[in-house]
């Protein structure tokens, strides 16, 4: 056999091609990590940037800056790329870059369908940005594209729709290599059972990927032809219903949240432990509140529409299932505070982020609940209270676990360490400035502010200009973040970080056995012992 | 100075995780106008303060462990990683408050849905970007946008300082007006897009579906303005159309119905005047701000490869009963403004547009002939 | 130092980032087209074979390496599962639109008929609309149609899948006990049978569009109709290459009894396709 492999004869210890055509044709799983990593927080920069358009005509009442069509453009794209093209994309780069080295395998199943994975990415991408130079516009009916509005959009339609379809092309692949790495790849001795939490919750999430990107493309291509191919899907004239649009959206969008946290569910559950030097708290119990939470997120979409005019069984039972998610999520939120009982806690900005997110997160599964209930819901919806949540579930939420995450892996991947005072200065500045954008979003809600507004009545004045604060204090302190990620790439403080890199980490998971920074190929040969902690 | 102190009192309540129950501040949920409302407000608060619970215990549970278990302080970490019955105590006790929580909602639930025995019903249409209310029981009809003065500051760099403004976005033309102490029932549509009418004092918003119909009811117990804006993204202007809603004391409000009628004829009759042309065209410049600037914009200028422009348009400077015709039947997203317009105004702006806005065309067109071809047109398409 | 359980990593990879621009400006061509913008057209076609291109290199690729040997066990399971997974997308995007299906027959036209809490719906805005299927909805979209029947071509097709499956089975066990003429026969009656029903399908459009003014506008109708029977047609057309492929493959001799991953994954899409068209025939052409 050695003879036929002898054509790649560099087989086992050649490094990464040279120069950067290394980068565009990798199949290494921790270059495609790094790309979409590195691609994923341009993109947090990018839509970041666009909230602040945001922010900034909602500073004061009156129409300042830019015209309301344009405004609604920058919801609709601030949305779509920091979901598809900044928080999907990170946690598929962790996935790259961890799955193989905690599950003791040399490279993701599918190298090369890997590669293709990211770039389907950045042409969707690529599509969706171009529709900002197009003549009407780019789409600006909210990145839930409802349609009859979404029907108007101008030349950018379709290019929006292709985006889509390419995005999901994208995702569907990573889940499907996701789903093959860790079924099959695992290194001897390493049961289900035994896989560190992130892996579980990325399996899981994977699943959710396969089964609902079709079903986003399935409603777009029927916009697709409504418009151009005159069919009545979504016209009542014809025998359609524009709220079939909306089943099938969140039939796709609710999981998608849940493709969102999931993962982050994960990460918060693979750093607590390491700095509360306790093993994670119940892990079975998370296995299983995992997939729960996977399993009901498909049985309750329509508390998206409940003022859409459903019959009243629908509008109950939506509401009766909405309400169940909580209880899978509170065994996570109490395993995380019971992990941290009785532990040995250190707050480097990793856990400091990860705790952030415990408390935060909360806070949004509250008003996720608030609104779960329909009747309340019926004041709630499309209202600022709706943007609080999210936002709370999204930012100090799934970001901050990001952050984390970059934090507690960037010695790993690099080899150097990040400044700690710089970290710390990063977490706290985010902390506070998240909550004074974030919290008064409630008050503004509760006292009537409709969402996807440019103007308000003057009465919300006051909030809406805390808030723009806070937006522009939490944007400016991501540059801190980025000056870390760059300055730690370049050599950090100099200091050298060992293969354990936190405390006892080795005992926790397999990527800590290897040397900061892993050799270009990791475990060619299986590890033979696995890390037993949580169980 | 007053300012700032309120919302530092502001910031500080909301440190301490109390701001959203100090009504003051307007931080809360407000109470509403109806039963329906109030119900929905004890609902809001009951799941609210239930939060703030459960929150106050895992918090401080956790904040308790960070200060008290942590390294610097010399403590040594427990090694236990699974207990079942803390683990079944804590699946148990959350189901047993949500099944708490359910109950009241469904009672809301039931109560919201039924529209049974209703005493009069409005049907509420919604349009990019205005309101039109038809009363099914007597035929009063008109539609309701945005204010001027509103309208006005709301420009892009209008200069106008929206504190200024009374009511600023959250005032119409024409209000609904509606009788105190009646079961009214609401059914919804909408001719384009989807929209959302929400008034929160009535405790509810429906959304308005092209091509269907919701329904929803209210009976309001005090007289009074009740204020609320569209709230499904509905376009461009989905800012800026605005509901207001006058409730009114039997009398008076029957008092109101008689003069809407009185209008109604004063106005079929104006119709069937002959009008010079200057007239029609200062009438017809107020029309087309409210109802056309919003898309051909206020100078006419249109909106590149969105909205086609009024000045110099073919249309405009062609054949006037072509012009008429779009107008009346509409096209794509050209509202289609036969049943929307009265005649008059129907003339008047038509005749501006011709001899406004940068045009000269000369021409003009009476109410009276657009009268006969409204009653030919069979009403919109889709 | 390779052993046969070793895992095959390439190291590098040039088919995806030109199969990705080839998908890109495709997509990006048929969007200008769909705006009108001359030149459309020609990036599409640009693009398609780029694509198309891709395929070709990358199956080769594929194919060449699995004949040296150089794909352990292992990496057979990876494949499948890939295959496996794939498919089980595929099978979600038919349910959306047999959810649409589902939904605007028994929700949508009965509700704008008049029917549950939407009586207001028919009494306000289309007295005249009776709720039957198949409908084209109370705006008579698209004007009079008469709807497809059951029991002729589409019956003939049903009966013409199936025995497509069974052949392709007959071909499989050909593969699975060394008798090469049976593979290929088997292999050759599945796509020819396969052209056959894509034949048939357009015979049946042809009929529709020009007798029975039935089209993608006839309302709700027509559009599951078409959406569905189209999408599944399509399906049909890229089994029967996929098909072809392997024939061709099975032809100069690839495959072992033991190896065949090709030959099983283009027989799963088959089957796939099979099933799908079932449901088709079911919830389509019978109730
Ligand atoms: C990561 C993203 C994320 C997450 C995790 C969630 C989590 C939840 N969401 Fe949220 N949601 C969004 C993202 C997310 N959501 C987005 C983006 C929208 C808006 C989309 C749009 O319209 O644009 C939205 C909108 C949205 C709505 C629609 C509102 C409307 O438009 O009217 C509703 C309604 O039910 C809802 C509910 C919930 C619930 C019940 C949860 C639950 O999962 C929360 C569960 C967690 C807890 C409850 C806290 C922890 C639990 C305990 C401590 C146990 C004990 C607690 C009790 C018994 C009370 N969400
Ligand atoms: C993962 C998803 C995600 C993330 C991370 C964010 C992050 C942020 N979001 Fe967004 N948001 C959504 C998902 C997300 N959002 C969704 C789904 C909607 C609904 C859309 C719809 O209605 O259709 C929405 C809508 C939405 C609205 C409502 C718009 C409307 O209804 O009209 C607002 C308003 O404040 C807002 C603000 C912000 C802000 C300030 C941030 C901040 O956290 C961003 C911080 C980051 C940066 C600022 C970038 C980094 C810094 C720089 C570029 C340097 C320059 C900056 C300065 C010097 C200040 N978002
Ligand atoms: C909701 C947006 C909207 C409003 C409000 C609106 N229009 Fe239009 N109008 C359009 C659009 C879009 C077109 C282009 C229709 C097409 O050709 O498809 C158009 C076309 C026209 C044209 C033909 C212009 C040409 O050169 O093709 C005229 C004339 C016109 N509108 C006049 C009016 C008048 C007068 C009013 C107010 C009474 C008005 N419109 C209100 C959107 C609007
Ligand atoms: Cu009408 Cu928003
Ligand atoms: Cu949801």
């Amino acid at each position: 056999m050695s003879a036929v492999v002898a054509e790649h004869d560099d087989h086992h210890d050649h490094g990464p091609a040279k120069g950067l055509l290394r980068w565009v044709i990798t199949t290494n799983h921790k270059d495609i990590g790094t790309l979409y990593l590195l691609f994923a927080l341009a993109m947090f920069f990018v839509g970041g940037s666009m909230a602040m358009v945001i922010r900034a005509e909602l500073f004061e009442p009156g129409m300042q800056f830019v015209n309301p069509q344009f405004f609604n453009s920058m919801t609709t794209m601030h949305a779509l790329v920091m979901v598809f093209g900044a928080v999907m994309p990170a946690f598929v780069g962790l996935a790259n870059w961890m799955i193989p080295m905690m599950i003791g395998a040399p490279d993701m199943a599918l190298p090369r369908m890997n590669n293709m994975s990211f770039w389907l990415l950045v042409a969707g991408v690529l599509l969706l940005a171009s529709t900002l130079f197009m003549e009407g516009g780019a789409p600006a009916s909210g990145w839930t594209l409802y349609p009859p509005l979404v029907l108007q959009t101008g030349k950018a339609l379709p290019f929006a729709i292709f985006s889509v379809h390419l995005l999901g092309i994208s995702s569907i692949l990573s889940g499907i290599n996701i789903i093959a790495t860790i079924f099959n790849m695992r290194a001897p001795g390493m049961t289900l059972m035994k896989m560190p939490m992130f892996v579980w919750t990325w399996l899981i999430t994977a699943f959710l990927l396969i089964a609902i990107m079709p079903v986003f493309a399935g409603a777009v291509t029927m916009l697709l032809t409504d418009k151009f191919f005159h069919t009545s899907f979504f016209d009542a004239a014809g025998g359609g219903d524009p709220v079939l649009y909306q089943h099938i959206f969140w039939f796709f969008g609710h999981p998608e949240v849940y493709v969102m946290i999931l993962p982050t569910f994960g990460v918060a559950s693979t750093i607590i432990p390491v700095f509360a030097r306790k093993p994670l708290f119940g892990y079975s119990s998370m296995v299983y509140a995992t997939a729960a939470i996977a399993f009901l997120s498909f049985i309750v979409w329509a508390h998206h529409m409940f003022t859409v005019g459903m019959p009243i069984a629908g509008e109950l039972y939506f509401m009766y299932a909405t309400m169940l998610i909580a209880i899978p999520t509170g065994v996570k939120v109490f395993n995380w505070t019971a992990t941290m009982w009785k532990g040995s806690m250190t707050f480097e900005t990793p856990m400091l982020f990860s705790i952030a997110f415990v408390v935060l997160f909360t806070m949004g599964g509250f008003t996720g609940l608030m609104m779960a209930v329909a009747p309340a819901d019926f004041q709630y919806h499309d209202t600022y209270f709706i943007v609080a949540h999210f936002h709370y579930t999204l930012v100090p939420a799934s970001v901050f676990i990001l952050m984390a995450a970059g934090y507690f892996w960037l010695p790993k991947w690099t080899g150097h360490m990040y400044d700690e005072r710089i970290g710390q200065l990063h977490f706290w500045l985010s902390v506070v400035s998240v909550n004074v954008l974030f919290f008064p979003q409630h008050f503004l809600g509760l006292a009537g502010m409709p969402r996807r507004i440019p103007d308000y009545a003057v009465q919300f004045a006051d909030w809406n200009m805390i808030s723009s604060i806070g937006g522009f204090v939490f944007g400016a302190s991501q540059l801190l973040f980025l000056y870390i990620v760059i300055d730690t790439i370049k050599g950090g403080t100099g200091e050298k970080v060992t293969a354990e890199v936190w405390e006892d980490a080795a005992k926790h998971s397999l990527e800590w056995t290897l040397p900061s920074p892993p050799p270009y190929h990791t475990f060619t040969t299986p590890p033979t012992v696995i890390p037993t902690e949580h169980i | 100075m007053k300012k700032t102190k309120q919302l530092f009192a502001g910031l500080i309540l909301m440190a301490l995780g109390l701001g959203t129950v100090q009504a003051e501040y307007t931080l809360n949920l407000m109470k509403g106008a109806t039963k329906v409302s109030h119900d929905i407000y004890d609902l809001h608060m009951l799941i609210l303060w239930i939060c703030v619970f459960i929150g106050i215990g895992v918090f401080g549970t956790m904040f308790y462990s960070i200060y008290h278990h942590r390294k610097s302080r010399g403590h040594k970490a427990a090694q236990f990683h699974e207990n079942t019955t803390v683990e079944i105590i804590w699946t148990i006790i959350p189901t047993l408050i949500l099944i708490g929580m359910a109950i009241p909602a469904t009672k809301a639930m039931m109560e919201l849905d039924d529209v049974q025995e209703s005493e009069m019903s409005i049907k509420v249409t919604g349009h990019q970007w205005k309101w039109e209310y038809e009363y099914l029981d007597n035929g009063i009809h008109f539609f309701s946008s945005l204010d001027e003065a509103s309208n006005k500051a709301r420009q892009v760099g209008s200069g106008i300082d929206p504190f200024t403004v009374d009511n600023y976005l959250l005032d119409v033309d024409k209000p609904l007006v509606i009788p105190t102490k009646k079961k009214i029932r609401f059914v919804f549509t909408a001719k384009d897009v989807i929209h959302s009418w929400w008034v929160p004092d009535l405790g509810w918003k429906k959304d308005a579906n092209p091509g269907f119909i919701n329904e929803s009811w209210t009976s309001v117990d005090q007289p009074g303005t009740y204020r609320g804006q569209c709230t499904e993204l509905c376009g461009k202007d989905h800012a800026f159309m605005p509901i207001v809603v006058i409730a009114m004391n039997e009398p008076e409000y029957n008092a109101w119905v008689e003069k809407q009628k009185s209008a109604l004829a004063a106005e079929a009759g104006s119709a069937s005047k002959q009008w010079v042309k200057e007239e029609l065209i200062a009438k017809g410049k107020s029309v087309y701000e409210t109802n056309c600037s919003s898309c051909h914009m206020a100078d006419g200028a249109g909106l590149a490869g969105t909205f086609p422009a009024i000045k110099a348009s073919k249309v405009v400077t062609g054949d006037i009963n072509a012009q008429v015709k779009l107008m009346l039947d509409g096209k794509g997203m050209m509202p289609a403004f036969g049943k929307m317009l009265s005649p008059v105004d129907f003339a008047a702006v038509v005749t501006y547009t011709r001899n406004g806005l940068g045009n000269s065309v000369g021409d003009s067109i009476q109410p009276s002939a657009i009268q006969t071809l409204q009653s030919a047109t069979p009403g919109a398409g889709k | 130092m390779s052993t046969s359980n070793e895992y095959y990593i390439p190291h590098k990879a040039t088919w995806p980032v030109l199969g990705t621009s080839g998908l890109l400006m495709m997509l990006a061509g048929f969007a200008n087209y769909l705006n009108g913008s001359s030149g459309g057209a020609a990036w599409m076609g640009l693009g398609l074979t780029v694509v198309i291109i891709m395929m070709a290199g990358w199956f080769t690729l594929q194919a060449t390496e699995s004949e040296s040997g150089m794909y352990s066990a292992q990496v057979g399971i990876s494949y499948r599962m890939g295959m496996m997974w794939f498919i089980f997308s595929e099978i979600i995007f038919f349910a959306v639109f047999f959810g649409a299906l589902w939904y605007t027959r028994n929700l949508s036209v009965p509700w704008l008929g008049g029917e549950g809490a939407k009586a207001a719906t028919k009494e306000l805005l289309w007295p005249t609309f009776e709720a039957v299927w198949p409908t084209n909805g109370p705006g008579k979209v698209g004007g009079d149609f008469e709807p497809m029947g059951t029991w002729g071509l589409p019956f003939l097709n049903t009966l013409i899948l199936l025995t497509s499956g069974v052949a392709c089975t007959w071909a499989h066990h050909g593969l699975l006990s060394k008798n090469r003429e049976q593979l290929i026969k088997g292999l050759m009656a599945t796509v020819g049978l396969g052209l056959l029903f894509v034949c048939f399908q357009a015979i049946e459009y042809h009929e529709a569009y020009t007798d029975m003014g039935l089209t993608l506008g006839s309302g709700i109708y027509g559009s599951t109709f078409f959406m569905l029977t189209g999408f599944h047609g399509f399906h049909v057309c890229v089994g029967a290459i996929i098909l072809s492929v392997v024939l061709f493959r099975s032809w100069k001799g690839h495959f072992k009894p033991e190896n065949h991953f090709a030959f099983e994954a283009a027989a799963w899409y088959w089957h796939f396709v099979d099933v799908v068209w079932l449901g088709l025939f079911v919830f389509v052409y019978v109730i």
